[in-house]
């Protein structure tokens, strides 16, 4: 049983919103999508679950053309990023909507909501009003709600977004153990983020999508030891990837006047010419020895430090292993790990990762 | 600092209260009041200053054939087409207002925010302008003088204000509710009726508010569109007015015509504070 996708555009004005988009989707695994914001990500989740009907293309579910059949019937559930529940309803209710509205068994309401609710840790919030609820109790319950309904293609938009660090990090495993449960179950799980790390951590099929297109399917470890392109690995890493412009000649990788570097042997079959040179923020480091680069901004996150530099028109951002304060123009040296590299031709398609057999 | 704030803030309160209440306790004491206790200059405290009186409320509930002008009548005409004309309005208004919300309409170069403008624009024009063709509309329809073409008038005055309000409420519900409600198997009906209806009480109540005051308060249309057999409260009020001035039944009019809309406020605005949307979307 599949869910195919078979070449969906949605164009509402001048810029496609999904662009000739073809995908497959197996039941009982698990799908990231992975693009920035307006990537198309929360038009492809609403188009599968049918609150958008796209200008051409077809999707199929179980032999069945879905397109055909409105939302209210074709039993998905989806999560958005904002905590979208029935404020009106108290918590036990919110969860027993979709059940009720299937009209089934009051009993087996009663015990499908009391699985849902054990599952998202919400005993004891049973007759609790939605506005009495934290950010990421509120969003507990719209998980409960889409699990209670057991259906078969669960859409989330970005569910972990809107919460602080802590608990967003809590929710995140507590989803892995969701889903691999909900894995006997057969449903498809399409996850939405723009967290590559997330992705990454999920470890489900990483589907990268921008300005509506699909650039690069594959699982977590393909995408970030080859990604197809250089947009891909802007994407697929956070801090982008640093992608500048670069000419090889005579076995010296030249980024500008001042910066050039002997390329490594594995690169040394690729001819002269124009490319572009991607670098990860983690593959910088300090080196007496390096290259002079002025500090732009410096920002700490958690136990490192993001550094933004600058040599004349080369920007780059390097990620120290270490928390240290620096001061703006300050003037940093700073080497390339050359084992790192990855090389893109001008068109953006790779040509070289250190991944490569 | 914040000593300095809170006194100023209830300072001002205080004297808003003032300036609201007071002409309520002059009309209160007016009512009370006979010819030479008015004209014989300021007073205030009954007994002490000036010896009250019922005959000003009297005046209300005698009929015409012992010198009154029976409003109860009139009153509870005006109760019934304001009530029937803003419920109408709320419905209809609401229902209208929940479709410019969420789907698009496109004719030519009108579009959604332009309908919305349409009704609103309604309320624009001077209502003179309506007297007319509204007097012509109805009696061509023989139903001139009556309660049912007053409620008539009285939708296509209020209709507008619950559209208005209704539409910027709805756009101020977050859509995803309505997607939610159709994800989780309700037709687009359904949504309406059980998810998005019971969250938009308080934009109703605000609507229904506005609209039973407006409806109240008007005097033109009643006065124009009814002679003998149906009169509503204001013009049955203005009847009072003859060479004297009787400004203590005047002032018992205006008390028992404001009642029924403190009342309304009242209870409004227990509800207002009680509903809210936070839980919805944060």
């Amino acid at each position: 049983m599949s869910l195919m996708l078979n070449h969906i555009s949605f164009k509402p004005t001048e810029e496609y919103h999904l662009n000739d988009i073809s995908l497959r989707f197996d039941s009982g695994k698990m799908y990231t999508i992975l693009g920035r914001t307006l990537s198309g990500k929360t038009t492809l989740l609403k188009t599968i679950a049918g609150l958008q009907t796209p200008d051409s293309g077809s999707i199929n579910f179980e032999d069945t053309d879905f397109l055909s059949i409105p939302v209210w019937k074709r039993n998905v559930a989806m999560v958005y990023q904002q905590f979208i529940n029935y404020p009106h309803l108290n918590v036990r209710d919110n969860v027993a909507f979709p059940l009720k509205q299937r009209k089934m068994d009051a009993n087996l309401i009663e015990k499908e909501v009391q699985e849902a609710m054990e599952k998202v840790g919400l005993i004891g919030f049973e007759s609790r009003k939605i506005q009495e609820l934290s950010g990421g109790q509120q969003q507990r319950v719209a998980l409960a709600r889409s699990l209670a309904k057991k259906a078969k293609i669960l859409l989330l938009d970005e569910p972990l977004v809107n919460l602080d660090y802590k608990l967003r990090e809590g929710l995140r495993e507590e989803f892995k153990k969701l889903f691999n449960v909900s894995d006997e179950s057969n449903s498809i799980l399409i996850y939405a983020s723009t967290d590559p790390l997330e992705a990454m951590q999920l470890n489900g099929d990483i589907i990268v999508i921008d300005e509506g297109k699909i650039l690069q399917t594959g699982t977590a470890k393909d995408v970030f030891e080859n990604p197809a392109t250089a947009k891909v690995a802007e994407i697929t890493n956070d801090p982008a990837m640093n992608i500048n412009k670069c000419f090889i000649q005579d076995n010296s990788l030249i980024m500008n006047d001042s910066v050039q570097i002997q390329i490594p042997d594995e690169l040394k079959s690729i001819p002269n010419g124009k490319y572009l040179v991607g670098i990860r923020a983690t593959d910088i480091y300090l080196d007496d020895q390096g290259f002079a680069f002025d500090v732009e901004i410096s920002e700490i996150s958690g136990s490192e430090t993001f550094l933004h530099l600058r040599n004349n028109n080369l920007k780059c951002v390097a990620t120290i292993e270490e928390v240290k304060t620096y001061n703006t123009n300050e003037v940093v040296k700073i080497n390339f790990d050359k084992s790192k590299i990855y090389l893109f031709e001008e068109s953006g398609d790779l040509r070289h990762s250190p991944y490569q057999q | 600092m914040p000593k300095l704030y809170t006194f100023l803030k209830y300072f001002f309160v205080v004297l808003w209260a003032c300036f609201v209440i007071a002409p309520f306790l002059w009309a209160i004491s007016t009512s009370f009041k006979d010819f030479n206790s008015v004209t014989g200059g300021a007073t205030y405290i009954p007994w002490l200053q000036f010896e009250p009186t019922l005959d000003g409320w009297s005046v209300l509930f005698k009929p015409g054939s012992q010198g009154g002008i029976n409003i109860i009548g009139p009153y509870f005409n005006s109760i019934f087409v304001t009530l029937t004309a803003s419920l109408i309005s709320i419905v209809l208004g609401t229902l209208a207002a929940y479709a410019l919300s969420r789907y698009t309409f496109k004719a030519g170069i009108v579009k959604n925010n332009d309908i919305t403008f349409f009704f609103i624009s309604q309320r624009i024009m001077p209502p003179v302008v309506l007297s007319i063709p509204f007097f012509i509309f109805l009696s061509s329809l023989g139903l001139l003088d009556s309660l049912a073409g007053l409620i008539l008038v009285y939708i296509v005055l209020l209709m507008p204000i619950a559209v208005w309000i209704m539409v910027d409420f709805f756009n101020r519900v977050p859509r995803e509710i309505d997607e939610t409600a159709l994800i989780d198997g309700c037709n687009p009906f359904q949504a309406f009726f059980k998810v998005v209806l019971p969250n938009s009480v308080p934009g109703m109540l605000v609507a229904g508010l506005f609209c039973i005051i407006f409806g109240w308060i008007d005097f033109f249309f009643a006065f124009i569109l009814t002679f003998t057999k149906v009169q509503l409260l204001p013009v049955k009020i203005v009847a009072l007015n003859s060479s004297i001035t009787p400004w203590w039944s005047l002032s018992a009019a205006a008390l028992v015509s404001v009642a029924p809309l403190i009342i309304v406020a009242f209870i409004v605005e227990r509800y207002l504070s009680k509903g809210n949307l936070s839980g919805a979307l944060k």
